[in-house]
Parts: structure tokens; sequence; C-alpha cells
């Protein structure tokens, strides 16, 4: 069973305070495959992806990632979050180092790797989403399109199993967009495992395997990008859907 | 002909300096300068302090400034993460210390050290030890104040970004918490260092030999030879030549990590 599923969410339930934001979620997302979750703002989607590396601890369910159940009491959150990749909205940048030690800095005092290594490592994954020549580069003199794919590479650098996107473009200029969106797709392509919370539609139907739209703490609908973008069955899913389409209401204040 | 408001305030302006002026010449032609003189600017005295003013005094200073300021920023880093601890009893720790030193004068901690501890223990603590524990202990409670703000002051973003990539909660102080905290607080803890710089010369309540002299201690065994106010003026000098820069250069830095979050090309350029 742990073979071909990477994330296994059961029952999943959260709250703060008095406010109930995820009711019982059940998702899984298999090896291989990209899952986009889309829905309105306070639907749920960040806090159920924060759930899923614990930054927020569930008040009820149970959550397995690549083997290890997460909800366990007696986990060892700290190994277990070395195999998932988080990317935030805001970049989180470590703001005192360099490109590079943001992207080794994990790697020598967690994996222990050689700093020789973990620079290879490091200059591999830099590479890969493009900025091989901000390596010496401070967080602050880089765009914020520059800055989020420095942390995609910070945490490809570790070697994840699943990779977890909460609304990795939200917080860019229109015209830095596609260049994140560009890494995705390729990370996609190559087979990475990702969880993907997005308002980005084109890039939900045309990248993810599946697609888990949220309202009001439930996943309503899931199913083939297509199906539920394209086609979808719940009333809800269409009117969300119809707004966001809609050009005058291209982009929905989250 | 009436002025209009601006005029008016420039003949006011006007009047002010030559009534400025006028006091200044006054003063100057009624003053017996060579009184003057003998009183703030003897020369042959200020010439007897050197080099030892330099050489023990301002050395000393500035070492007996060091060594407090040293000791009082690692217990106020321990302070300020017993007062963020999740163990409430760290916690009550942390704030009685710091309210108690905060409220009594340091002389009294420096009375307590110097005198109090050797009488009540037999305890003896030689001239360093008593000026690193009396000026750390007063230092650590206003510190760590400081230091709990500056870790507060850390985006959330940045520890969830260290967690995420595994880093346990001590790591992630230690690798990506306190170094901001640092940057966020050099102007302050730089005006902290002032501040202890001018409370070192309390040592004095103790009994200093000659070598151990710092500036306050060397300016006024040199008054007590020579009537004159010289030796104090010389020594308050070497004092502004610590402090007016160390001044300087938290406001420098006040400026920088003040400009970071809004940084633009041209402020880079500066």
């Amino acid at each position: 069973m742990t073979d071909d599923v990477a994330v296994r969410i059961t029952g999943l339930k959260k709250s703060f305070g008095s406010l109930e934001v995820l009711k019982g979620i059940d998702a899984t997302v298999g090896r291989g495959e990209v899952v986009c979750v889309i829905g309105p703002s306070g639907s749920g989607k960040s806090t159920l992806l924060r759930c899923v590396n614990l930054l927020e601890e569930p008040t009820g369910g149970k959550i397995v990632v690549d083997g290890t159940e997460l909800t366990d009491p007696d986990v060892d959150i700290d190994a277990a979050r070395v195999r998932i990749g988080m990317v935030f909205q805001g970049f989180n940048l470590f703001s005192h180092l360099n490109v590079l030690n943001n992207l080794t800095v994990a790697q020598r005092k967690v994996l222990k790797r050689s700093p020789r290594e973990a620079q290879e490592v490091a200059l591999r994954n830099l590479e890969r989403v493009g900025l091989s020549e901000k390596v010496n580069a401070m967080p602050a003199e880089l765009s914020g399109g520059q800055q989020q794919r420095v942390a995609i590479a910070r945490a490809l650098a570790m070697d994840p199993a699943v990779m977890l996107f909460d609304e990795p473009t939200s917080a860019l200029d229109p015209e830095l967009v596609g260049d994140v969106l560009g890494v995705m797709r390729e990370l996609a392509d190559e087979g990475m495992t990702m969880l993907v919370v997005t308002h980005e539609m084109q890039f939900a139907r045309e990248v993810a395997d599946r697609v888990l739209f949220m309202d009001g703490g439930y996943v309503v609908e899931e199913g083939p990008a297509a199906q539920v973008i394209g086609e979808p069955a719940h009333e809800r899913t269409k009117s969300f859907l119809a707004r966001v389409l809609d050009p005058t209401h291209q982009r929905p204040a989250s | 002909m009436a002025l209009s408001k601006r005029q008016r305030a420039k003949v006011f302006r006007l009047a002010q300096y030559a009534l400025l002026v006028v006091v200044i010449v006054v003063l100057a032609l009624a003053a017996d300068w060579t009184e003057v003189k003998r009183a703030f600017f003897n020369l042959d005295i200020a010439a007897s302090m050197f080099p030892n003013v330099i050489t023990t005094a301002l050395k000393n200073t500035i070492v007996y400034t060091a060594l407090g300021f040293a000791f009082g920023l690692v217990l106020g880093l321990v302070l300020a993460l017993m007062k963020l601890s999740s163990v409430p009893p760290y916690r009550w720790i942390a704030t009685i210390y710091i309210e108690f030193f905060r409220g009594i004068p340091a002389l009294l901690v420096f009375i307590a050290l110097g005198f109090g501890v050797p009488l009540a223990f037999g305890l003896q603590f030689d001239i360093y030890s008593t000026v690193m524990l009396s000026l750390g202990i007063v230092g650590a409670a206003y510190m760590a104040e400081t230091i709990r703000a500056g870790i507060q002051a850390v985006p959330k973003g940045q520890i969830e970004a260290a967690r995420s990539l595994g880093m346990s909660h001590g790591r992630t102080l230690a690798t990506v918490v306190i170094p901001q905290a640092f940057r966020i607080i050099l102007p302050p803890l730089t005006n902290e260092l002032i501040l202890l710089t001018k409370d070192s010369s309390l040592i004095y309540i103790i009994g200093l030999a000659r070598e151990q002299y710092e500036l306050t201690k060397f300016g006024r065994e040199t008054l007590s030879r020579s009537p004159s106010l010289t030796p104090i003026l010389v020594v308050g000098l070497c004092y502004l030549v610590i402090t007016i820069p160390l001044g300087h250069l938290s406001r420098h830095l006040e400026r920088r990590t003040g400009g970071r979050k809004i940084r633009t090309p041209e402020s880079t350029g500066v």
C-alpha cells in the first residue's frame, strides 16, 4: 500500500479554537502524481497542505506520508519533514544567508552532508530552476519569481519524496508567475510527486493528474483535471469556476 | 507697512542671532582668560596625565566594558530564551530576574559583589571578575528584553521554512532565529554597550590598585593632586572617544536595517 501511495490522508480534522476549518478530509496522492487543490479562500486548502507536514497540528484523523504516520504522537517529525519539501506563498528564503547557503544549510546540518557534497547538490538544483548565476546573491537582491525558484531548489536539495506547494505564485507580479509555473511543470514532467494549492486554473488543467475542489472544509469534488475544471458536477464547483474564469474576476482576493 | 508672516519670522530669527552674538562677545570680554585656562585647560596637568590616561585608564575602561558586555550578552540571551520558553517556571525566573536587576541601582550590584559577597561568603573575586559579573548581571537584565523582542521580530515564515527542512526547534533557533534576531537588535545593543561603558565607572567604589584605574577613577585621582577641572575634562573626552563613534555606528546600523525591508536600487548604492 505504501509503495504506490505517497500521501494518504484519512478523516483529517483541524480546528482553530471553535472554528472548524477541516471537517473530515480523505485524500491520497500517488507516487509520481500531481494533485492540485483548488477552491475559494477560506475553504481550508492551505490548512490541509500545512497539515501534511505538520506545520499545523491536526485535531483528528490520520496522515501518512512516504510510509510514516505523521499523526503518531511518537513520530520523529524532523526526520519525516526531510522527506517532504515545502514551498510557501511568501518564499521564506533565509534572509541572512545568500542563495548558496540557503540551499546548503539544511543539507549540512540536517542530512549531515559534507560541505562539498552539499554545494554540488545545491548547484545542481539551482541549475534545475535556471538560477545558477545567482549563487552568491542575497535573497533581497532577487525578484519574487527568482526567490520562489530558489525556494523550490532549496526544497529539492533535500531529495524529498513529496513536494508541497502552498499558493506558490499568489505573491508574485503577474509577469513573474510564468517562470515559477514553468519550473513546477518541469518537475511534474520529471515524475515528482506534488501536492499543489493554487489559483492557477490553467496550470491545474494542464499539469495536474487529479484536482480536488475544496469548499467549507470538505473536499466537494475530485477527479481528473479535465473533468473537475472542464465539466464540474457540483453546483459549488461550477459557481467557483465561473467566478475564477470570468475575466473580470480573474484573481479573487485570497 | 505690514510685514508678511514669512518676513516677520525672518526678522525675529535675525534678532535672535544678533542677541546670541552680543552675549558671546560680552562673555568673551568679561572673562578672565588666564583663570579660565587654569581651571579648565591647564596644559601642564593634561600633559602629565599622558600616556597613562590612554595606556591604563582608557584601556581598562574598554576591557572592563568588554568583559561585562560579553557576559551580559550571554546571560541576556539565556534569559531571553527562558522568557520565551514554554516551561512556565523558566518564564517566571527570567521575569523576576529582569524586574529585580532593572529596578535596583547598578552601584548596589557593584557593592554587593565588591564587598557583600566577600564579607558574607569569604569569597574574594579579582577585579576583572567583579566588574565582569557586576556589569554583566545588570546589563543582562536590559539586554534580555531587547533580545527577546528581536527573537519575536523574526518573521514566522523563517521558522516554518527551517522546520519544513527538517531542522529541530533548537537548530532552528541557532541557525535561523538568533542570527536574524541579532541583526535586528544591533542598534539597541550598541546603545546598551554605550550605557555599560559609562556604568563601568562604578567600579571606582571598590578599592583599585593604580594599574587597575579606569577613566573616572583616574580623573578623580589626578584631580586630588591638581586643583583644576582639566583632569575631569580630559577623561570626559576619553569617554566621548568611545561613546560618540558607537552612537554613530548605532544610528548607521539602524538606517541600514531599517532600509533593508524597503530596499530600492537607489538605496542599495548608498
